[in-house]
């Protein structure tokens, strides 16, 4: 069987059209009304936003890295999806121009009459701060460019030594990728209670990052085989590995999480306990319950039978189950800075919108003018024939 | 001639698509009991063999999650019923405590339990081996060689039909595998039971002797039980036996002046005025401390005519001219020295209650002596 290119229908583009711009109207009307709640959630959708694309940009090099044969025929929907990354920026830019609406230490007179955010001004200051997110994305680019453009050149050359160059790439990559979203977490949600601190919180933000790249990858994949747009080559053997590693994940979130919550909860030092304190008073507490519950234990019952697993159906929906959960999440580490009490309503569905739409017109442009099959990669025939 | 029985007869493969490709044509001659071994997991296997998903899965799920139960429950049993102790000032029933034990004991369990009873299956418990073990099959796939072997308790198994599937699968060195000769059932020899008992008795007493004589340590008592003595208990120290001692001579407490003129005569008094102020508060203190302390005898309205009326001698009453004209520093002298019959009050009443009793005693001479002008007062 081979590979055969066909072009996405005209109904992907005008889906991906209709919710970013639905998403876009929201946004703009949302921050007319009330800019500084509108500010909240542009960091949430700029975090769900980034852990989708550089979680994809991950399992590309992660594939290479650990050489992975089960995933090749995947790679494309993971390399299309991270193609949005520079994309990044645009939501960002909002934020920049609007620093003092969300971050208290943005603020001179505050930072002069406290002690300990003075003695931060060295790593938290605007300049500084611009500065290490535009470097992050257009660093994790610059690699992004590099892995694809050997890839696409594998398609035509068919030369071999291309995956060994992006092997060594990889290599490199992994370190950069973990530093850069360890700040970026650090950087967009630490600092929202800049007088509060956990080591273990880029680790927590990078275990979101891993699932929420991989989910869309999952949904992507498993939609556009069923449609027969992926080599069909593709069994159930191969649905059953991508349900495993999300399981494997989602397991790894929550002990993070659960590890995070422990030390926090067993040392209650008033400075560090006051972030859980906030996500536990008022009814800020469902949230904290709830997260619980959609974070782990639904995933995790709904992917723990081997026939979940392979089941594209159940792969389907708790990928996309996970999307939301892991926007609940984001809801839950950003929004209580805002509010003492659960807020909800149309500011907070605009960003979400907005970021699905855009990431589906970029696959769409990137699947009109690439092959969706890697079909010059050494490892594609071999992660054909794989079999449990 | 050979009388021991068959277990089953295998052949040798060189490659793992020989394998594969030979236990998909089991399958289709009709092969249903047999099996395949190879020196490493030969993808794809399981479905040339045509296999049913395993159910060793819901076991390691159930014996996971009894662990699971188990350490928790036991743990709350240890820091909720059995022993409570408070540790950083948590609950006793502080479950996040209890979450990393109850995790590894969950994977514990499951991964011992789960080798355990395949462990049993697959031998056949109480045996201890395998047919196949200590054979040349058995050498040969451990190393590089991949075999399948046909067991005879296929419906289909027939010594010769098998050997002649096999040579036309393409296995090389066909091998006839013989039921191992099995001694009786060693597991339920006296002599083994028996050490198992003494076993079992040995470790328990040293586990006893261990935890109960050697390390024990007295249970937890809120601190009920101290080394000091309590009082009216008896004191081995002192010549006298007192449990109680008395301060010695002259000590002073902190934060308390002793009275200028204590055990000195009336007349000595003077410049002692009530440092309270006349106010509500302290009326009502007064009267709380005079109806515990002196309304026995001088009565709740300090006329002398209390309850003890008759059996103790009464005092005279409070609105007498000599007692309204004192000043209250003469009334504090008697609280504190006595007069007459009445002993001394210091020990009982403290300074401030005592000037406190002094404004209410005023309040009462006054209430009891109203004039004619408090009238003329009210009216207007």
């Amino acid at each position: 069987m081979e590979y055969q290119k066909k072009e996405l229908p005209e109904k992907v583009r005008t889906t991906g059209l209709l919710l970013a711009g639905a998403g876009l109207l929201l946004i703009i009307i949302s921050y007319i009304v009330d800019p500084r709640r509108e500010a909240f959630n542009n960091v949430i959708g700029l975090m769900f936003f980034a852990s989708i694309a550089i979680g994809a940009l991950v399992l590309v090099a992660l594939e290479y890295l650990s050489g992975a044969v089960w995933s090749t025929p995947f790679r494309r929907v993971s390399e299309f999806i991270a193609s949005s990354l520079p994309l990044l920026l645009v939501l960002a830019v909002p934020l920049f121009m609007m620093m003092g609406l969300v971050f208290h230490w943005a603020h001179e007179d505050v930072v002069s009459a406290d002690k300990v955010l003075a003695n931060k001004t060295a790593y938290l200051n605007i300049p500084f701060f611009i500065g290490r997110t535009i470097g992050i994305v257009l660093v994790l680019y610059l690699f992004y460019y590099l892995f694809t453009r050997n890839s696409r050149k594998q398609d035509e050359t068919r030369d071999q030594r291309l995956t060994k160059t992006n092997v060594k790439l990889s290599a490199g990559f992994m370190p950069v990728a973990g530093i850069g979203l360890t700040f970026l977490a650090v950087d967009w949600m630490m600092s929202l209670e800049p007088h509060w601190f956990s080591t273990i919180f880029g680790i927590y933000y990078i275990s979101a990052t891993l699932l929420a790249g991989l989910a869309a990858t999952t949904y992507a994949s498993v939609s556009l085989n069923e449609a027969g747009y992926l080599h069909p080559g593709i069994n159930k053997d191969h649905y059953y590995s991508l349900g495993a590693l999300m399981f494997a994940i989602t397991n790894f979130w929550a002990y993070i999480a659960f590890s995070q919550f422990l030390l926090i909860w067993y040392a209650n030092i008033p400075e560090e306990s006051i972030w859980f304190v906030m996500r536990w008073e008022g009814n800020w507490k469902y949230i904290s319950v709830l997260l619980v519950l959609v974070r782990f234990i639904i995933p995790y019952a709904g992917l723990l039978s081997q026939p979940a697993k392979s089941d594209p159906k159940r792969l389907k929906w708790v990928s996309l189950f996970i999307l939301g959960a892991h926007f609940l999440d984001l809801y839950w580490l950003i929004m209580p800075t805002y509010s003492k009490s659960i807020v909800f309503s149309f500011y907070e569905i605009g960003f979400p919108v907005f970021v699905i739409g855009l990431i589906i017109i970029v696959f769409y442009m990137q699947a009109k003018k690439h092959n969706l099959a890697p079909v010059g990669d050494p490892k594609l025939q071999r992660g054909l024939d794989f079999h449990l | 001639m050979n009388t021991k029985k068959i277990y089953s007869i295998g052949g040798l493969f060189d490659t793992p698509d020989g394998i594969t490709k030979a236990a998909e044509d089991a399958v289709k001659e009709g092969y249903t009991k047999f099996d395949v071994n190879t020196p490493y997991p030969v993808h794809g296997m399981e479905r040339a063999m045509n296999l049913k998903p395993s159910l060793l899965g819901f076991i390691t799920l159930f014996v996971g999650l009894s662990g699971a139960a188990f350490a928790f429950l036991f743990m709350y049993w240890v820091s909720v019923m059995d022993y409570p102790l408070i540790i950083g000032g948590k609950p006793f029933f502080s479950w996040p405590a209890f979450v990393p034990v109850t995790f590894e004991v969950t994977v514990l369990s499951a991964a011992v339990g789960t080798v355990a009873v395949m462990i049993a299956l697959v031998f056949k418990f109480p045996n201890n081996s395998h047919p196949l073990h200590d054979t040349n099959y058995m050498k040969n796939v451990s190393s590089d060689k991949f075999g399948l072997n046909v067991v005879y308790i296929d419906p289909l198994f027939d010594e010769s039909k098998v050997k002649d599937f096999l040579s036309r699968a393409g296995a090389n060195n066909i091998e006839v595998i013989y039921e191992p000769e099995r001694k009786p059932l060693r597991v339920f020899d006296p002599k083994f039971i028996g050490l198992l008992v003494m076993l079992v008795l040995l470790t328990a007493g040293v586990t006893y002797f261990t935890l109960n004589k050697l390390l024990y340590m007295p249970p937890f008592t809120w601190m009920a039980v101290q080394d000091k003595l309590s009082s009216q208990s008896q004191n081995t120290m002192f010549a006298d036996g007192y449990g109680m001692r008395n301060p010695v001579e002259g000590t002073v407490a902190r934060g308390f002046t002793p009275y200028e003129f204590k055990g000195q005569p009336d007349s000595v008094v003077k410049n002692l005025s009530n440092p309270l102020p006349f106010t509500k508060e302290n009326i009502d203190k007064g009267k709380l401390r005079f109806d515990t302390y002196c309304s026995p005898c001088h009565g709740y309205y300090g006329k002398g005519d209390s309850r003890l009326n008759g059996q103790f001698p009464n005092p005279p009453t409070l609105h007498s001219d000599k007692v309204k004209n004192w000043s209250d520093g003469n009334i504090y002298h008697v609280i504190v020295n006595g007069q007459n019959v009445m002993p001394s009050y210091a020990k009982q009443i403290s300074k401030d209650d005592r000037w406190a009793i002094i404004h209410y005693i005023r309040v009462l001479q006054r209430s009891l002596n109203a004039k004619d002008s408090d009238l003329e007062t009210k009216k207007q």
